[in-house]
């Protein structure tokens, strides 16, 4: 196939989607799935079936819609009138829908209001196609202006080109440190070398995150596209995408995605007939959240042991069996194709002065409106959390938010409405992360969450290094005494001293950044650790403290 | 081969381009202190022991696998260096079972020698002590895990310098285990061929030979092995 005829193939798609003036999206999300979106999808075609008086009528599974805890989501788009959405949509209520369509009069329970302020607020670069194709379908991705931005790239750019549209774009690293995408892409063009590789970082560990799997469901060819793209501009014909073994869903639709790339000459050799080769191979991950570490995941997808190595050399000069390695996050790529669909100019008008873009975030915790959002960078945490996450539940109040799971650092109240970029909430002793946003009601005690993401990354230390598989176990030994009653003045001290060391002399990234839940934590609620050190007193009332000494009332 | 000059603790000193900066420290006599280096394996950079700090860079460097750089200033001994060794050194000794006066490595040990070496007489942290079970199912050796500080030595001198891979380590974080081929015990293991020098190369009291009371020393013996293999001196 060249690009001509993948424009045919567009073209072609265009018209059927234009003659078919209604569509039903069904939410095909992993959470949506587990909340019965399978039953509502076959009450659609099994009553669109039944009826044959519903011309014109297209069902899709597609990507998270995003309000995850109204699941399943049904949204229906229409010629003409506006979008209408369903919460918690059931067989019943699909029926009804579809019965309902001809006569233009949709039942009325379970719709989302019009402008619901979640919608609203949100700009959607990445997720810019949930609800509007099939995720199983290449054909709607292309009709959708999918794969444009390799066509542009092969058959109008030269890598340098592509290159210079990424720097210009300002995209920085999805995956949490923000290292600026076109620099490494250029670092990885320019290291010499044959055989390069592109990797795809798709290990999303962090606890409470989901913004690559949902993507990765959702869109898969939107990753495809931009990995194509990177190995075009940095001279690689083969590409990794490792994907943690806890997403087989995403595993699934990859797969499914790269066969049907393949088929239309988007993947493998000569590229739309142009001298570009590129193939996909997708690489499970066996549960080790160390394996997100770049050079332990380089040491996964070799087939050893998953332990970081000390770096330099930075995979850019020896990475994959010791070649040049292009290592971007699955956030990454996806900003890749409308990087180079509308300009690296165009794309950085969006965000702040150093966080170009919009970010992708996974609202969980102590919200209403738990789900998949995508904002403009710069946007204040209180319209995430206030104005798209609709708020604290049950009336409580918030008290912080942690941003970056494990390896990030909690927001208090008084940050509500800082600008969300890298640099401010490094400035305020957290990261970026991936997305991850986890928010906390006045029920949740601090040390509590620092013992509890404590817990994760000593469980999850490969043990190469000492600082951090023991530094992690006995910071953990004293946050446990802190929230049973029994820790002492001195067993702050110890831990004030460790974090400083083991942030300071760990091997990688997922020792270096362990105790910024604890770091975080005692800047900004320093009083509750006293409280339970001096007093035995657990002032969120979470921390039951049988061992704690008699106080005298 | 070009040659670079550099100062460490501000000693101008040279060194070639393959020359780590803990192998122009030894040159000069300047102790850095390690644990999983050793002279004739490929680095582990796992310890954390080397790290030094080299002007300029906010950041730690591990001397073993850092380049001597040209014009690089290293300081190997400042304040702050000196006390996270201390903690590495008592986060070991709070790990496992590092009882001294009952070892058979006791003044034969490398990492009693880091804690004298610092004064470490009291450990604040809370010893873990697993109770791991010992292999002395080999009939000449016996492999003590309570006494592991997980330095990969054996794992290494194992695949790199007798290419059997007996040794590796089984899961992650404070669980992590050196096993002997399939997590199998050592006596049954099909790969070991008995040569026992991870034995040899083990920095405390892990592995040692049956009937012995008191472990061997010998940093050289591996450098000693590599020369007279590549170049047929057997020389020491």
């Amino acid at each position: 196939m060249t690009s001509d005829d993948l424009d045919t193939v567009r073209a072609r798609e265009r018209a059927a989607f234009a003659a078919a003036p209604c569509r039903l999206a069904v939410c095909t999300a992993a959470g949506c799935l587990s909340s019965g979106a399978g039953a509502v999808r076959d009450a659609l075609e099994r009553t669109a079936a039944d009826g044959a008086d519903s011309p014109g009528l297209r069902i899709i599974g597609t990507g998270c819609l995003g309000l995850c805890h109204a699941g399943p989501l049904l949204r229906v788009f229409r010629a003409g009138a506006p979008d209408v959405t369903y919460a918690h949509a059931t067989p019943d209520l699909a029926a009804a829908v579809v019965r309902q369509l001809p006569d233009g009069r949709l039942p009325d329970e379970r719709q989302l209001p019009a402008m619901h302020p979640f919608f609203a607020h949100q700009h959607p670069v990445v997720l810019e196609n949930a609800g509007r194709i099939d995720c199983e379908r290449i054909e709607d991705y292309v009709a959708a202006g999918g794969y444009a931005a390799l066509q542009q790239a092969m058959t109008e750019m030269k890598p340098d080109d592509v290159i210079r549209e990424v720097v210009a774009s300002g995209l920085r690293g999805r995956g949490g440190a923000g290292y600026p995408t076109g620099l490494k892409w250029s670092t990885v063009a320019k290291a010499r070398g044959a055989g390069k590789f592109v990797v795809c970082n798709a290990d999303e560990g962090d606890p409470g995150a989901f913004m690559d799997r949902s993507v990765l469901e959702g869109d898969p060819h939107r990753v495809i596209e931009g990995m194509a793209i990177a190995g075009f501009a940095v001279g690689a014909e083969q590409g990794y995408i490792y994907v943690r073994g806890e997403y087989p869903l995403a595993v699934s639709r990859l797969r499914v995605a790269i066969r049907q790339a393949e088929r239309m000459d988007l993947l493998g050799q000569r590229i739309l007939d142009t001298p570009f080769s590129f193939r996909i191979d997708v690489r499970i991950g066996a549960g080790a959240f160390v394996c997100g570490e770049e050079t332990a995941l380089i040491a996964s997808i070799e087939g050893k042991r998953g332990a970081p190595r000390p770096r330099p050399p930075y995979p850019a000069s020896f990475g994959l069996w010791g070649r040049p390695t292009l290592i971007n996050n699955v956030e990454t790529y996806a900003n890749i194709p409308p990087i180079i669909r509308s300009g690296g100019a165009a794309y950085a008008r969006l965000g702040t002065e150093r966080s170009k873009g919009t970010k992708v975030f996974a609202l969980a915790g102590a919200i209403v409106n738990t789900g998949l959002i995508e904002v403009p960078m710069g946007t204040s945490l209180r319209q995430i959390i206030f104005d798209i996450g609709g708020g604290i539940p049950d009336g409580r109040s918030f008290k912080a938010a942690q941003t970056g799971g494990p390896s990030g650092g909690c927001i208090p109240a008084s940050h509500l409405d800082l600008p969300v970029d890298y640099e401010a909430l490094a400035g305020i002793g957290s990261i970026m992360g991936s997305g991850g946003l986890i928010v906390m009601d006045d029920r949740s005690c601090m040390v509590d969450v620092a013992r509890f993401f404590m817990e994760f990354c000593r469980d999850e230390s490969c043990g190469k290094c000492i600082p951090c598989r023991a530094g992690t176990v006995q910071m953990h030994t004293l946050l446990m005494r802190m929230t049973t009653g029994v820790a002492a003045e001195r067993d702050l001290t110890l831990l004030e001293q460790l974090a400083d060391m083991v942030t300071r002399t760990s091997l990688c990234g997922l020792g270096q950044t362990a105790a910024n839940p604890v770091v975080s934590t005692l800047r900004h609620f320093r009083d509750e650790y006293m409280a339970h050190i001096l007093e035995h007193r657990c002032p969120a009332g979470v921390c039951r403290m049988p061992r704690a000494p008699e106080r005298a009332s | 081969m070009s040659v670079r000059t550099l100062t460490i603790n501000g000693q101008p000193v040279s060194a070639t381009e393959e020359q780590t900066i803990l192998d122009v420290a030894r040159e000069h006599g300047i102790d850095i202190p390690t644990l999983c280096h050793f002279d004739g394996l490929s680095e582990h950079a796992g310890c954390r022991l080397c790290l030094v700090e080299i002007a300029g860079s906010p950041k730690l460097h591990a001397a073993c696998v850092t380049p001597a750089a040209e014009g690089i200033e290293v300081t190997t001994h400042s304040d702050r260096v000196t006390a996270y060794r201390r903690q590495i050194v008592e986060l070991l000794l709070a790990e496992r079972n590092h009882v001294c006066s009952v070892c058979v490595a006791n003044r034969n040990c490398e990492l009693q020698d880091l804690a004298v070496a610092m004064n470490l007489h009291h450990v604040r942290y809370e010893p873990q002590d697993p109770q791991l079970a010992l292999d002395a199912s080999h009939p000449r050796f016996i492999m003590d895990p309570n006494r592991c500080v997980l330095c990969t030595r054996c794992v290494r001198v194992c695949d790199e310098i007798e290419g059997a891979h007996t040794w590796d380590v089984m899961a992650r974080g404070r669980r992590a285990m050196i096993v002997s081929d399939l997590n199998q015990p050592w006596g049954e293991s099909p790969s070991c061929t008995g040569c026992g020098k991870c034995v040899r190369v083990c920095p405390t009291g892990a592995l040692f030979e049956k009937g012995a009371t008191t472990t061997v020393r010998d940093p050289d013996f591996l450098t000693y092995l590599k020369t007279a293999r590549e170049q047929k001196l057997w020389i020491r």
